[in-house]
């Protein structure tokens, strides 16, 4: 199996605090892999860093190819495209302007193909279809969530990346949210999902890793994290003890400081 | 004050409104693209008039020796930055694109300049050699600061006013000029003179807003930069660079200041520091509009060329002083009404 995504060390700083450290990864090709972990724990950081949004020590390669002289554009070319956790939608503009601006970078490059692409994203996402001429803005949650999924298909990815793509919604959306991330993998598509809703993340996907205060905490197969004690006390919600320090034993454990030696920083 | 004085005034108000209302439009969309308040927009204007006085003389204009000295120092930028990133493959396509194609516009301005060159090719040429001025002056000024404050690229804004002024006394010197009008026919519509001139002054402005409205609403390169304008980071997303924005965003913004050099030119003298007093007018039609919406723009501006006609006629010492008083009720009207929010999603 070849990795589609490797991280290693990686270290994100906002100024001189730091939200990341010596974070390491691995998304295999055709795989969903998961980071869970608390509110500030640096999922969102940790994803920008590999969008390229935020500068970033330490190496992320990408397809074979190290990324850090490329920019944001070249990486959304080469398949690499975020759903981010805001939306980041076009607010003033229709859902079908919306999703064809998620081609922008393959017709850029010459691909006259996307409305074969709108029409599949179409099919996995009835609800865009009869809302497309309403201005994004007027959607509800569920639908921003599917139109800022719908977008990034647009762009044809390899590895998605998705960040919190069920916060705020209702159950039974969530539901359908997360129908739709395991039919992707289906269609050959990789993704690297960041969750809080640990339950659900480590359900759909074959690979997890927990994240604390900017570090690695655990990292194991979903089925193998998702039985260990101390993730399912603090993230799925059978006790109230917290993960760290101490935790994932019997499970890898990457770079950990001592047990009970944790700091506590800062995020964000 | 009878009815034909009336009637004349509208229309001297409504042939100078469309003029600010290009300008008004174009610093609308440069500040929504890139948050660059336009402060050179009127050396453009200038640029465009005395670029056609030149090509009317039949002698090459100024113009030029600046398209290739910027397009030198573009291209030199755009080597350093291939170097630096570690991609020298790069570099001969960004020095055809930067060097390139501006200096194969100059070389065919210079080699057309000539007393037999139709009207309409000199005003063509005109705009061939202004419009990439913007593209240029995004490369060399702005894109490097790209992520600057709205502050620091006002700042910058008003040092490239001051540059450009001075490139304009170099290479135009300091005699003013004034180009033929279009046409000099009159004709009469129930008992009032209408020019020519005024109406293709105004239909020409007219068709151009057309066509900007159809670029923005219909193609992808229209769309990538309404959505820039709307959510940067979203527009990232996409794979719509900033970089790409912003040169697309000034190229546009040249052309509209060139074509209003252009439609101005018959209507008043025109120096090289006399953009400036243009481009104010145009700001404060675009201030009306906040900054954000095209069409109250459009309609300030035309009001504020009304106004310039009126007091002109009633108190011509005081037109500019008239003209911009009306910000100040403008700019009361806007904060009281309107609501301040922060990042809204």
């Amino acid at each position: 199996m070849t990795d589609l995504l490797e991280v290693r060390n990686l270290h994100v700083a906002y100024g001189k605090v730091e939200a990341v450290h010596e974070v390491s990864l691995r998304v295999g090709s055709g795989r969903i892999v998961t980071v869970i972990g608390p509110n500030g724990a640096g999922k969102t950081t940790l994803l920008g860093a590999i969008m390229g949004l935020l500068p970033a020590r330490g190496e992320i390669r990408y397809a074979g190819h190290a990324t850090a002289a490329t920019s944001v554009e070249q990486r959304v070319g080469r398949g690499l495209i975020l759903v981010p956790e805001r939306r980041e939608l076009f607010a003033a503009m229709s859902v079908a302007d919306n999703l064809e601006l998620g081609a922008f970078q393959r017709v850029r490059s010459g691909d006259r193909s996307w409305r074969a692409t709108l029409d599949e994203v179409y099919a996995r996402f009835p609800r865009l279809r009869e809302r497309r001429a309403q201005l994004a803005g007027t959607l509800s949650g569920g639908e921003r969530q599917m139109l800022a999924m719908g977008r990034a298909l647009m762009g044809k990815p390899r590895l998605l990346l998705l960040d919190e793509p069920s916060l705020g919604l209702a159950p039974l959306i969530v539901r359908e949210i997360f129908s739709i991330i395991e039919s992707l993998r289906a269609s050959g598509v990789s993704i690297l999902l960041v969750e809080q809703n640990a339950r659900a993340a480590l359900q759909v996907s074959d690979y997890g890793y927990v994240l604390e205060t900017g570090e690695l905490a655990v990292e194991g197969p979903s089925a193998e994290l998702a039985a260990n004690p101390r993730v399912a006390a603090t993230y799925l919600g059978h006790a109230t003890a917290p993960l760290s320090p101490g935790a994932g034993q019997g499970l890898s454990v990457p770079g950990r400081t001592p047990a009970g030696a944790t700091r506590v920083r800062s995020t964000r | 004050m009878d009815l034909s004085i009336l009637a004349l005034l509208t229309q001297d108000g409504i042939t100078n409104g469309a003029v600010y209302a290009l300008l008004a439009l174009a610093l609308v969309l440069v500040f929504a693209v890139t948050r660059v308040i336009w402060v050179p927009a009127g050396e453009f204007v200038a640029f465009g008039t005395l670029t056609l006085a030149g090509f009317q003389l039949g002698r090459p204009p100024g113009t030029i020796s600046l398209l290739v000295g910027m397009a030198l120092v573009a291209g030199a930028m755009e080597v350093v930055a291939c170097v630096r990133r570690g991609e020298p493959a790069r570099i001969p396509r960004q020095l055809a694109f930067w060097t390139g194609i501006p200096v194969v516009l100059a070389a065919a301005g210079a080699w057309l300049a000539g007393p037999e060159l139709p009207f309409w090719a000199q005003i063509l040429l005109t705009l061939a050699l202004v419009t990439p001025l913007g593209t240029l002056l995004y490369r060399i000024a702005y894109q490097p600061l790209a992520e600057a404050s709205v502050l620091v690229l006002l700042i910058v804004s008003v040092a490239v006013h001051f540059a450009l002024t001075g490139l304009g006394l170099y290479f135009f010197g300091a005699e003013g000029s004034r180009t033929p009008p279009f046409s000099s026919l009159t004709f009469t519509v129930g008992g009032v003179n209408v020019s020519m001139q005024s109406l293709l002054v105004v239909g020409t402005s007219i068709a151009l807003i057309g066509a900007l409205y159809l670029f923005f609403g219909r193609t992808l390169y229209g769309k990538a930069l309404r959505a820039t304008a709307l959510n940067r980071v979203g527009a990232r997303l996409v794979g719509v660079s900033p970089n790409l924005a912003g040169a697309l965003t000034f190229t546009l913004g040249g052309l509209l200041c060139a074509f209003s050099g252009v439609l101005i030119g018959p209507i008043s003298t025109v120096y090289y520091d006399s953009g400036f007093l243009v481009s104010l007018k145009g700001f404060v039609g675009a201030i009306i509009g906040g900054l954000v919406s095209y069409p109250l723009a459009a309609a300030g501006a035309l009001l504020v060329g009304l106004i310039e006609a009126f007091a002109s006629f009633w108190a011509s010492g005081f037109k500019e002083v008239i003209v911009f008083t009306l910000i100040i009720p403008v700019l009361l009207w806007r904060s009281l009404t309107t609501h301040h929010h922060e990042e809204d999603e």
